[in-house]
């Protein structure tokens, strides 16, 4: 016991600076085995620690990522005996396929119609939850409801709210005299519908990261601003959005590369029949493309494409997003 | 001390205590566009209870507001359409075990990044922040490939591994441990003669349990709403439940009081564990956002 308590005091003594004792094995010949396996264990110990995720991602993310780029060079059928090597002929394809287009389009406009007005009603919605509401994390709990439930389940109940001839939601346009409409062959309806569905699902959680950021900003701020004159608006647009920046920076960049990968919603949308995205794939989104080409019609060559395609659109997009964010709510403070 | 902070409060004059939009009691208006927002957030789970507790036809033909007599009727027709009960247990096992597994191995390295000294700290860490940003799910095509390679498609391992440990649990564990692991408890258990492991189990687990609980949660949801890649690799004879609901869907006559009986089961379990742990889930988001 007293002998390792020297050592380490005598450590602390050496020139290098940690913060607690590092081992260093220029002594460790002369110490006992046991001080070797201590040694050895302050060690090896830490790169055990890490390993499983470096090892998992290594296995199961980044190979499979640059094996799709390899994959994507063949015209690879799933059983298929051989797979000739065919360059770039899958991306010349691809890039000649109008219903590629037609996917990438719509992932677009999905994206969006979702993603935009998802933003500005969780800042309002935070905004609402930063007063000083009685009962406060009942209010939270309640706006962060959809978030827990199941995608699958909601998808198909918002696909019944949202049937053409029976549904809900047509039923209420009735009501209020408006026209009905078909919420799943009209191209850009079932695009809104969609997107509907993830605003629902992620304006709540979305609001209370928000919150979290507004709640972080220092009080005297607004003081010294009221001090100054500032109205509320003033405020909301000249202190909280550009301290919000980090904040709104995450919020985007998070729904970017979730929101362009959507698949489930528009997968489940309608039943049957039209389950790859509507009769002509008005809401086919790209890796419901790519899923109908990978696992449907086998041609793991032009799927791998595909995916290829929107991992350079989503970090390219993603990095736009983040620039754009950047100088948006910067601009409060010109 | 505290006493002159007091008095300088209360001398501060009362208008500077309405500066802030945080300090004043709400108004009725935002009371009401609350409650409107979550009544819209808890509709649908509404009406998928009241389409499932009806007839299908009688439903369509008479819309009604009001839950009707045969929830249980459809619900065991649910059970004779879809393997119900394996499906579920199923969802229970998969993400269990990517729970425990991403809970366990992203604490061990988060306790590493953040309290232990090793060649290349800084960079591996930064790696492990930039892998957030890639969408690995693109990579599913090779994984398929492997996943038939070795035969284990239609089996739940090949839900589960992939999933075992991720880049956004060791990054939350690290930012958690980083503040509440004091460095000097790690220091005296280590002269005490401690080895690393004993460290870890006696002094960080204690004291990162409610990041580790949080981290928990979050992942046992993200686990039970997976879908693309189950939907890939598992087949309807051993399904999870969201494939099974799918399953229940796609049928060419779609009955919906049938599905959505499906779906009202599916979804009571996890508004349970939300009613339960709904207060954790909600400081998790909020902590992870001022963190990260």
């Amino acid at each position: 016991m007293t002998t390792e308590l020297t050592v380490t005091r005598g450590r602390g003594a050496e020139p290098r600076p940690p913060r607690r004792a590092d081992n260093d094995d220029s002594t460790s010949g002369k110490l006992s085995l046991r001080h070797r396996l201590a040694n050895l264990d302050v060690k090896v110990s830490p790169y055990i620690y890490i390993a499983p995720f470096f090892i998992l991602f290594a296995v199961v993310g980044l190979f499979p990522l640059l094996y799709t780029a390899y994959v994507s060079l063949f015209d690879w059928e799933l059983g298929a005996d051989e797979q000739p090597f065919v360059g770039i002929e899958n991306y010349t394809t691809l890039l000649a396929d109008s219903q590629f287009w037609n996917a990438m389009v719509n992932t677009l406009s999905i994206f969006v119609m979702s993603s935009v007005p998802q933003l500005v009603i969780a800042v309002m919605l935070a905004v609402l939850l930063n007063t000083a509401l009685r009962a406060r994390t009942g209010w939270r709990m309640g706006v962060l409801l959809p978030y827990v439930a199941s995608l699958v389940a909601l998808t198909i109940i918002f696909g019944d709210l949202f049937g053409p001839q029976y549904g809900l939601i047509n039923d209420g346009l009735e009501l209020f005299g408006l026209d009905r409409i078909d919420w799943q062959s009209e191209r850009w309806w079932s695009h809104a519908a969609i997107a509907t569905m993830v605003n629902w699902r992620w304006t709540g959680y979305n609001a209370l990261i928000v919150l979290a950021a507004m709640q972080a900003i220092p009080r005297d701020v607004y003081e010294a601003a009221w001090v100054d004159g500032a109205s509320k608006v003033r405020q909301f647009f000249s202190i909280t959005l550009p301290l919000l920046r980090p904040t709104l920076i995450f919020v985007v960049v998070t729904s970017t590369i979730g929101g362009l990968q959507i698949f489930t919603e528009p997968k489940l949308f309608a039943p049957a029949g039209s389950s790859n995205g509507g009769a002509t794939n008005q809401y086919q989104t790209v890796v419901l493309y790519m899923y109908q080409s990978g696992f449907q019609s086998f041609d793991l060559g032009y799927a791998s494409a595909m995916a290829w395609v929107l991992f350079v659109v989503i970090i390219a997009i993603a990095g736009i997003n983040f620039l754009l964010t950047r100088r948006l709510a910067s601009s409060g403070e010109a | 001390m505290a006493t002159v902070l007091d008095r300088r409060e209360s001398v501060t004059p009362r208008r500077f205590k309405k500066v802030n939009l945080a300090d004043q009691r709400p108004s009725f208006t935002v009371y009401g566009i609350l409650i409107a927002f979550i009544l819209g957030s808890a509709f649908p789970f509404y009406w998928s209870f009241l389409v499932a507790s009806h007839d299908d036809a009688e439903f369509t033909a008479t819309p009604s507001l009001l839950p009707g007599g045969r929830f249980f009727e459809n619900a065991s027709r649910v059970l004779d359409s879809i393997p119900f009960w394996k499906a579920l247990g199923n969802s229970v096992l998969v993400s269990g075990t990517v729970t425990l597994s991403v809970v366990v191995l992203s604490t061990l390295a988060g306790f590493a990044f953040a309290k232990l000294r090793f060649k290349g700290r800084g960079p591996l860490m930064v790696f492990v922040v930039a892998t957030l940003a890639v969408p690995t799910q693109l990579g599913i095509i090779p994984l398929y490939m492997a996943m038939a390679e070795f035969g284990w498609s239609g089996t739940l391992g090949a839900v589960i591994i992939p999933n075992l440990v991720t880049a956004f649990g060791v990054f939350w564990m690290r930012q958690y441990i980083a503040d509440a692991v004091p460095d000097e408890l790690i220091e005296a258990a280590r002269v005490d003669g401690c080895s690393m492991i004993r460290i870890f189990w006696h002094v960080c687990l204690p004291a990162v349990r409610p990041a580790a609980a949080m981290l928990g949660v979050f992942t046992f949801m993200t686990s039970w709403n997976d879908f693309l890649w189950p939907l890939i690799v598992l087949n309807a004879e051993n399904p999870t439940m969201q494939v099974a609901l799918e399953k229940l869907q796609s049928g060419y006559y779609v009955d919906n009081s049938l599905v959505l009986a499906g779906t009202t089961m599916a979804t009571v379990p996890i508004l349970i564990v939300f009613l339960v742990l709904g207060r954790q889930i909600v400081a998790g988001i909020m902590q992870g956002a001022v963190k990260g």
